[in-house]
């Protein structure tokens, strides 16, 4: 199990990265934390030509904040997990990062790698699609910023273009009055989730379900945003039933997962229901508090 | 066609220089380059932990990096614990005298996980320990002795 040959380049500045994907293109790939490029490579299933290694550029490994969370594409995940401001400002990616794989891999996978790799079984996409998160995409003529539900295209797809690198994800601060939580279930702790969900729940001023999101991994092309299951939440109490009730239609009528060797389609649907109302149940837990608070 | 690039790594304090494809793996050169065969390599994904080594103070697999990323940059392996085979490291000897092994495959990427983890974490519960190396796989032991192996080592650095 060895890569097919390639070309490297490990330019020390986004700058000379750009110019090399101006000048190679999809032919040139840009090698982020390596942990899922690398396997991939290894297997031979993926063989690229030319690799452009971005671990020199420091230019792109921070987190800051600025009326929102920023972290620089190239912030290995177990930076960002033992990270303050994190904590603080994107309590989901907080609670979702430590479910990535296991600590080794964290050391050396990036917050923009797993985003611009776009697996569907992965968490941070659920996150970002979640918190509305923006992407800030960047090439030789220019940068643009996207919304996430725009940048996930497809299995393993991005709206990235041949020229551009993910530079920078924004996440939004929570509105008020708003819990979160991610859960998900593996058959061993750092294996792929058989089924995952990203859940915030937002509270009026009476105690209602203002507002909800679902957002599931695993089961489907990309994150599965279950907006009808969410807006059957809207103007509720945040009764058990309720919870129920959403559960059901996220896990019935909004994914199509498909199964494999450690859990079957109908399994996926059943840990996927069991876990909305567990996520909901702790994000209702956390709005309440906060209120109260 | 092939391109050849010059490395200098530092491995266990000491400088390595050497011409290196861009595809070798990391593990294979600290192996079959530099000669350090105490790092094993076991799936060559990135799942099992047998290859795990510290680049510059962290747990990283090896097997998933290239050899030209370690250019500049500072390695330990199991080889850098003792110098002394009649001296062991605490941790390995608290491994060997909870019998914390059986083959010893997985063991070298246990002990470079166990070893920086233990020294941020100095009184870490069995649910921690487990937790910690639940990114290594071991095929004999079933792990009961691999954590009563992590707890004698806590409890070995509080004494002493």
């Amino acid at each position: 199990m060895k890569p097919a040959p390639f070309e490297y380049f490990a330019p020390d500045t986004l700058e000379a990265a750009l110019d090399l994907k101006a000048k190679y293109g999809d032919e040139g790939k840009a090698l982020a934390g390596g942990q899922s490029l690398i396997p991939a490579m290894n297997f031979r299933v993926a063989q690229p030509s030319i690799l452009i290694d971005l671990n020199r550029i420091n230019e792109l490994r921070y987190i800051q904040k600025n009326g929102a969370l920023l972290i620089g594409a190239m912030t290995v995940q177990s930076a960002a997990e033992h990270d303050s401001l994190v904590a603080q400002h994107a309590p989901l990616l907080f609670e979702a990062i430590p479910n990535i794989a296991h600590s080794q891999i964290r050391n050396r996978g990036t917050i923009g790698g797993s985003i611009a790799h776009a697996d569907p079984a992965s968490e941070l996409p659920v996150v970002c699609i979640a918190l509305n998160a923006r992407m800030r995409t960047q090439s030789k003529t220019g940068e643009r910023w996207l919304e996430a539900k725009d940048f996930f295209t497809g299995l393993f797809t991005t709206a990235l273009q041949h020229d551009e690198l993910l530079v920078e994800i924004e996440f939004p601060y929570l509105p008020v009055n708003t819990g979160y939580a991610f859960t998900e279930i593996a058959r061993r702790h750092g294996d792929y989730a058989m089924a995952g969900v990203a859940a915030l729940l937002t509270l009026d001023s009476n105690g209602n379900c203002q507002q909800a999101r679902l957002v599931y991994l695993n089961v489907g092309d990309g994150p599965v945003d279950a907006t009808q299951a969410a807006a059957s939440l809207a103007g509720r109490k945040p009764t058990q039933e309720a919870f129920q009730v959403a559960a059901k239609i996220a896990s019935q009528k909004e994914m199509s997962p498909l199964g494999n060797v450690h859990a079957s389609a109908e399994y996926q649907r059943h840990l996927s229901a069991i876990l909305t109302e567990r996520s909901l149940a702790k994000a209702y837990e956390r709005a309440r508090t906060s209120q109260a608070s | 066609m092939s391109q050849i690039l010059p490395i200098t790594v530092s491995i266990n304090g000491n400088q390595y220089q050497h011409e290196v494809e861009p595809r070798l793996l990391l593990v294979d050169y600290v192996r079959q380059v530099a000669g350090l065969t105490g790092t094993h390599v076991g799936c060559e994904h990135g799942v099992c932990g047998a290859c795990t080594i510290l680049f510059d103070g962290k747990p990283v697999r090896s097997c998933i990096m290239f050899a030209v990323q370690a250019d500049g940059h500072e390695l330990m392996t199991v080889e850098g614990l003792t110098d002394d085979e009649k001296k062991l490291h605490p941790l390995q000897q608290a491994f060997w005298e909870a019998h914390g092994l059986q083959c010893g495959f997985c063991t070298p990427g246990i002990l470079m996980t166990l070893l920086p983890y233990l020294k941020e974490n100095p009184k870490p519960s069995e649910a921690e320990i487990r937790d910690a190396i639940s990114g290594n796989l071991c095929r004999c032991t079933g792990y009961q002795h691999i954590v009563d192996a992590a707890r004698l080592a806590t409890e070995k650095t509080h004494s002493t």
